[in-house]
This record gives structure tokens, sequence and C-alpha cells, in this order.
């Protein structure tokens, strides 16, 4: 079966990256890890016949999201050495936290007692259609709401961020627009031999 | 058993990668940006839950929460940063155990 095949390839490499992005020593290999591991998820997101996903999960994580991790980690001058001190004090409560989350979820896969579902087969209609087919009609104010909450971000983030330097020379056109010819152009008769005087009106 | 892919094999891999998203930020505690590369683990596994469940029951609901749950971390890691930029600014570093001081 080369789709299973294809599961057990995207799952690990899923996995291992997921590991490297929180043991790696440097935050860039961080990032890279983290891309990787959304890459597999889209992989496993296909073989789920979820394709809109798995591209959206490309898109909007590979392009947007871990980017800005990435300039973020490349924009800020730290020190990361020193900010792994902790590293291996806190090492044991979170394998304690680890192996306690594992067991129950290991606890949980033997109580799942239908084991043997296959995936159905996917109806006629593409997932892209059929998503929107149900976004536009049963979601729509979810819809709505997701792309407010795009916008707050993106307002925040900016309104956050945004940095008025003092001392800097900005172009005001209304202040331009209101300038009259009384008040910015003076004659001055220039007699020889004396130059121009201050005339201060 | 290597045959068919059941449901339960996502539900692993989405488990394992949970434990390593709770796993980071236990083992991380200085570091922002990892904290919140950990939280995006997390919500990755999350995602994969819901579109695995949904695809086993025929059922799109799954698919279009997985769909706002990355709206949602997208907006969150959006946020998150700027704030990380700006307390940087301010402060020339990102160490956890400063930012628990709420002076402004």
């Amino acid at each position: 079966m080369i789709s299973s095949g294809f599961f057990y390839l995207f799952a690990l490499v899923t996995c291992l990256s997921g590991l490297m992005v929180i043991s790696s020593r440097n935050p860039v290999h961080s990032v890279l890890f983290l891309i990787l591991a959304f890459f597999n998820a889209a992989g496993l997101f296909i073989l789920l016949n979820a394709e809109f996903l798995a591209m959206l999960l490309v898109v909007v994580y590979v392009g947007a999201v871990a980017v800005l991790f990435l300039f973020v980690v490349m924009m800020l001058d730290i020190n990361f050495s020193e900010l792994r001190e902790g590293f291996q004090k806190y090492r044991p409560l979170g394998l304690v936290i680890g192996g306690i989350l594992i067991a129950e979820l290991i606890a949980t896969f033997f109580e799942y007692s239908d084991m043997s579902t296959k995936l159905p087969a996917q109806q006629g209609v593409h997932n892209t259609r059929a998503l929107g087919q149900v976004i536009y009609t049963d979601y729509i104010y979810l819809f709505q709401l997701a792309g407010l909450i795009l916008l707050v971000a993106m307002v925040g983030a900016i309104a956050l961020t945004l940095r008025r330097r003092s001392g800097v020379r900005r172009q005001v056109i209304s202040e331009q627009n209101s300038r009259t010819r009384q008040e910015t152009i003076r004659l001055a008769k220039v007699q020889s031999g004396k130059g121009a005087e201050e005339t201060g009106q | 058993m290597i045959g068919g892919i059941t449901l339960a094999h996502y539900l692993t891999v989405a488990g394992i990668l949970f434990v390593f998203g709770v796993f980071g930020i236990f083992i991380n505690r200085k570091n922002v940006i990892t904290i919140l590369m950990s939280i995006e683990l997390i919500l990755l596994s999350v995602s994969i839950n819901l579109v695995a469940f949904s695809a086993y029951s025929s059922d799109l609901t799954g698919q279009i929460f997985s769909l706002f749950i990355l709206t949602v971390a997208a907006a969150e890691a959006a946020i998150g940063l700027a704030i990380l930029v700006v307390y940087f600014r301010n402060r020339g570093s990102i160490a956890v155990e400063d930012i628990n001081v709420m002076k402004g």
C-alpha cells in the first residue's frame, strides 16, 4: 500500500521535526524545523482528502507565520545561549508532564475500540467546493468573525509596532497647500555695494 | 496492520505532536520565541485531530473548525510577535522572568 507508506513517512518526519523544534540550540533552526513539520502535516492532510486545508497550511503557515517567526528571530539581537540556561533544570519537570500526557494518550489509544475504520471514499464533489458550500451556508457568521479577528490582529500588530520618531521632517501637504504668495516671497531692492540687508518685518 | 491506516494512527501522530508542544513549553521556560513555536505545534496537532475525525466520519465540520483554528493561530502569532518586538525595543531582552513585571 503506497499511501500507508506515505503516511508513515509524513508522520515520522512530522514528529521528528516537532522534537527538533523544541530541542534545537539555534532558534533559526527551530523555525526551519517548524516549516518542515508544517509541510509534512500538509502531506498528512492530503492523505486525509483535505486538499484545501493542506494548501492553506502551506500558504498561511509556511508563507506567513513561519516567515514572521524567522524575521523576528533574525531581527532581535538576542544572546540565545543565555536563554537556554534553565534547559537542564526544567527538563525533569517537563519529562514528568510529558510522560503523564503520553501515558494518558496511550491509555486512550488502547481504550479506543473502533480501530478498523477505513477512510470513507470521497464523494463526487471536490474538497474545496464542498468546504465552500458548507462554510458559506451554515457557518457564514463564524466566517465573517474570522475575518474580523484577522482585521483586529492586523490593526493591533501595526499599532503596537508603529514608532513615531521625533526629529523626522515629514511632508505636510495641507500646510504646503495653504501657503500664500504674500507670506512666502519678499522682494527686496538690493543696492550695489551694500548687499541684501536684513529687513525683518 | 501495516496495510490500512486507521483513525487511531492519525490520533497517535497528533498526540505525539501535542506532547512535544507541551514538553517544549516546559523545557524552554526562558525563551518566548520557542514557547510561541511550541504553541504553534500544539495548535497543529489539534488541527490534525479535527481533520482526521472529519475525514473518517465524512463530516466537513471538523475541517471548517480547523480552518478557524488556523485563522486564530495566525492572528495569535502576529500579535505575540508584535508584543515581543515592542518588549525587546523597550527592555533589550526577552527573558520570561522579566515579563512578569507589569510596570509601564
